[in-house]
Order: C-alpha cells, then sequence, then structure tokens
C-alpha cells in the first residue's frame, strides 16, 4: 500500500464510522501505542474535515495489560494520555496491524479501568489474519494475507511486508 | 536485575532506567483506577526489623497497585521475639511462596545475606547506617521533576551524615546523575573517614547556601543525643538548621528536601517545611510509582540489564561504606 492509498482508505473507514454510529455523538478515539496512534491522527482529521467536529482523542499503551509481559520491553516514548472519562463513551480503538489480537485484548482489559464505555469498535488498517482469540474488527483498511512469520510495516512510506522473522 | 541492595549495583544507567519507568507509573497512579494486573499472582513480604511506616506503606501501596498480593512480618509480633534467626524466619516465609521480600533490618548487611541465603527478590528497604536505595531513587526522581535534571545541580546534604542511610545512598544516585554534592555538618554528625566520597565538605551551611539547587536536610535523630554529638539541639539548630532566614536566601527555583518524619522547629522551620519550594510531601507521593517501578523490574520485566547478586563464593565486597555501615544502629 502506497501512502495514498493508507490516506484513501482512511479516509473511507471515516465515513464508516460516521455511518456506523449515524454521526460522531459520543465517539472517542483511542489510539493504541505505538503504531495505532498517528492513524488514529489521520481519521481524527478526515472526520473534522467530513462532519466539522473536534473527537476527544487519547493513546493507550497496554504494556501493563500483555499476556507475555515481560518478554517485550517498556518503550519510553509510549505514554498513555485519557483525559477524559469513558463511562458511556463509544469507543473506537484504532492500531495499524491486527494479527493475534492479543493486543486487543489487553487493550478492552485496560479501557475497563477508565469507565464502562457504551461500545468498544476496532479500527485497524491491516487485518493479517492468524487470530488466537475470537476478535474481529469493524472497520479495515485492508486485509492482507500473510504467513505467520511475516512481518507488516505500517508507516509514513506505506504499508510493507517485512523481512522474515527468524 | 534480581534484587535492588545498593544504589551502587545500578549505576547512571540503572537508576535512569528505573526514574524512566516511573513515568509510566505515575501515569497509572493518576488513573480512576490505579492498577494494573502486572504483578498478578505475586506475593510481596515486607520484612521490617525496624520501626516505619511510610516506607513499609509505600512499598504495600506500590505492590497492590502492581495487583500483587501483599503480607506483613511485623518484629514485634512474631517468632523473633522468641528468638528466632533471621535465616530461620526467611526459610519460613519462603516455604510459604514469596517472590520478593522488602527487607528492614537494624544492622547494615542484612538484605545481602537475605538475597544470598534466599531464593526471592530482595529489596533493602534500609539496613543499618549502609543504605537505602529506594529513598534515593524517589529523591532523584522528585529532583528531576522540580529541575529537570541533577546533572551540573549543586546539592547541600545537611546534618546527620554519620548515622544516615539515606545521606549514603543520596551521595551514590546524585553524583551518578551528575551533580556536585556538598556534605554540610559538623565535624562530630561526619563520617570518620570520607576516602573515596565524591563529595566537598562544610561546616558552614550560611557559606553554601547561596549557590545551593537543593539543600536536603536530615533528621537530626533524637534518640542518639545521649552520644552528645552536638552540645544542644538548639544550638544545632542555629548553626545548621533551615530556618526561615536561611531559607530566605535560597534562590526561589531551590528546593528544601527531608525525607521524613521531620523535627519541625530543629532541622527545619515549622514554616519553611510547608514552602512551595520545600518537596517533602512531593517525596512520599513519589515515592509509591518509584517503588512500582522497582517492583516491576525485579518481578514483572525479565529484565536482565543490572544483575548484582551477589557472589556466595567471594568474601564480602569491601565497598567503601562498610567500615561505617557494618556497628548497625
Amino acid at each position: 500500500m502506497s501512502p495514498d492509498d493508507i490516506q484513501r482508505a482512511v479516509w473511507r473507514m471515516a465515513h464508516e464510522i460516521i455511518e456506523h454510529n449515524h454521526g460522531l455523538e459520543n465517539v472517542v478515539l483511542i489510539g493504541l501505542q505505538t503504531g495505532g496512534v498517528p492513524l488514529a491522527g489521520l481519521l481524527a482529521e478526515d472526520l473534522r474535515q467530513i462532519d466539522d467536529i473536534e473527537l476527544p482523542f487519547g493513546s493507550l499503551d497496554v504494556a501493563f495489560y500483555r499476556d507475555d509481559i515481560g518478554l517485550r520491553p517498556i518503550l519510553p516514548e509510549a505514554v498513555t494520555d485519557i483525559p477524559f472519562d469513558l463511562s458511556g463513551k463509544i469507543v473506537v480503538l484504532v492500531d495499524d496491524v491486527l494479527f493475534t489480537g492479543r493486543t486487543i485484548r489487553a487493550a478492552l482489559d485496560a479501557l475497563t479501568d477508565f469507565g464502562r464505555p457504551r461500545s468498544v469498535q476496532l479500527a485497524v488498517m491491516i487485518d493479517r489474519g492468524h487470530r488466537e482469540l475470537p476478535i474481529r474488527p469493524d472497520y479495515v483498511g485492508k486485509n492482507l494475507p500473510t504467513r505467520r512469520d511475516e512481518v507488516v510495516n505500517v508507516g509514513p512510506l506505506g504499508v510493507e511486508l517485512g523481512e522474515t522473522r527468524k | 536485575m534480581r534484587h535492588l541492595l545498593s544504589i551502587a549495583d545500578l549505576g547512571a544507567d540503572g537508576i535512569e532506567e528505573i526514574l524512566r519507568l516511573t513515568d509510566s507509573f505515575v501515569e497509572v497512579s493518576a488513573r480512576n483506577i490505579p492498577k494494573v494486573p502486572v504483578l498478578r499472582g505475586k506475593t510481596v513480604v515486607s520484612l521490617f526489623y525496624e520501626d516505619s511506616t511510610r516506607t513499609r506503606l509505600s512499598f504495600e501501596a506500590a505492590a497492590k497497585r502492581l495487583s500483587a498480593d501483599t503480607m506483613t512480618f511485623s518484629v514485634g509480633t512474631s517468632s523473633v521475639k522468641k528468638g528466632e534467626s533471621v535465616r530461620d524466619t526467611l526459610q519460613t516465609i519462603e516455604a510459604m511462596g514469596v517472590d520478593a521480600i522488602v527487607v528492614r533490618h537494624g544492622s547494615a548487611g542484612v538484605p545481602v545475606q537475605v538475597a544470598r541465603w534466599g531464593t526471592s527478590a530482595v529489596i533493602n528497604a534500609g539496613d543499618g547506617w549502609h543504605e537505602h536505595p529506594t529513598q534515593a531513587l524517589l529523591d532523584c526522581y522528585t529532583i528531576r521533576q522540580r529541575l529537570g535534571s541533577l546533572a551540573g545541580r549543586s546539592i547541600a546534604i545537611v546534618g546527620d551524615i554519620k548515622h544516615s542511610r539515606v545521606a549514603r545512598s543520596d551521595v551514590l544516585a546524585f553524583t551518578a546523575l551528575g551533580a556536585e554534592v556538598t556534605l554540610v555538618a559538623p565535624p562530630t554528625l561526619l563520617p570518620p573517614s570520607l576516602d573515596g566520597w565524591p563529595v566537598k565538605v562544610s561546616h558552614d551551611l550560611d557559606a553554601v547556601l547561596p549557590t545551593t539547587d537543593v539543600a536536603y536536610l536530615l533528621r537530626m535523630q533524637q534518640e542518639r543525643m545521649t552520644e552528645a554529638l552536638v552540645p544542644s539541639l538548639r544550638e544545632y539548630s542555629t548553626c545548621y538548621g533551615m530556618t526561615s532566614a536561611r531559607a530566605d536566601r535560597l534562590a526561589d527555583t531551590s528546593l528544601i528536601m527531608h525525607p521524613g518524619p521531620m523535627n519541625r522547629g530543629v532541622e527545619i522551620a515549622a514554616e519553611v517545611a510547608d514552602r512551595p519550594n520545600a518537596t517533602v510531601v512531593d517525596q512520599v507521593r513519589n515515592g509509591v510509582p518509584v517503588r512500582m517501578a522497582v517492583l516491576f523490574l525485579l518481578l514483572g520485566s525479565g529484565s536482565t540489564l543490572y544483575d548484582p547478586v551477589p557472589d556466595p563464593a567471594t568474601p564480602d565486597d569491601e565497598t567503601e561504606h562498610d567500615e561505617h555501615g557494618s556497628a548497625g544502629a
């Protein structure tokens, strides 16, 4: 996917979010650290252009909720910043790549510590399959079939399939 | 990192790593539900042979916010009164299945011994006159929070250096992060030898004040007044206390720190302790996230960066503190 493709996918997902929720009332965006945050920023920007509304915007680091804690480093730049109560809100979680579903499982756990949202929806740029938990996205940029040992990079230069992991 | 026994084991990198992690736990502490499931299923025991309120509570709050289970072993109500040795007590506690032991003891070196004998992670919560590492870490965090950085800052540690484990840990931590430390005390309250300490010494607080970024006041340990190390508390207060007049001469941005518990009117004037540049309450507040970071590093993260496990094959490390620390309180 080229950067333009990403822009177009975000534009479409923004419309889908508005359509699905009959507007943007009570909708908040939460980007998952680290890949989901810039994507959530792009979504917020498009939603503002479409509906002229500034959505509450937060970031969430799920490191403390992972089931594989200790296997990954805690990144200094990954901060949780949710400056509003989530109770009664429609939370759209945003991440770059959906893979096993474990990150989203951890994110759902984390969200319950910030209030009781009315609903939680999931937007991802890439769904690469290989789910290990019963989790599915509501908004998908692109379904990208992958081998389990491939790496998917989403960055400012677009989406690439990376080197095979050792 | 398996144990936290001394600031010397951490080095600048280790201190930086803990302070960096602390930022994450400060954010957690500010949440409506300030609890994360990081240490679910782990058990943390506090084994305190000396009285302590704030340190023990702070460790327990930290463990609970990480979802660990906590147990308290307070010596006053336990089998130690019946003559049980530290080693036997340790064996008993570990047989119940624990993951970390927070140790405070009146004699220097007990946490090191506990680490050698046992299989759990050990955190030194104060041993004799030797060290109190988590206090130094929360002091560093508090200074960083207020002043941005410790590098190049002038820090005066004032008061009873001789009996202070806080001073020993602070000197190591502050200098590791690039601060210049001056010890200010009457000769009787300084350790017999300062060989190898990376510090300056002064006996005149008023001369040091104008260039001081942080004035760190130590508690005047009244229970030690029987040793007649100072003529009277009133004279000490006149010469070395942070009176209102002295506090006025500090720069507005300079900090006044104290590890608590304070003797208002002795080392710090009652009014000075409540000034905006006094950080006593901040220090206590930061203690919880700092200890969360330490517990997380020891039990949760699997970090193998720093490993100060004492080698059972070698005799005690000859650090510069041993001669002062071994006597115990």
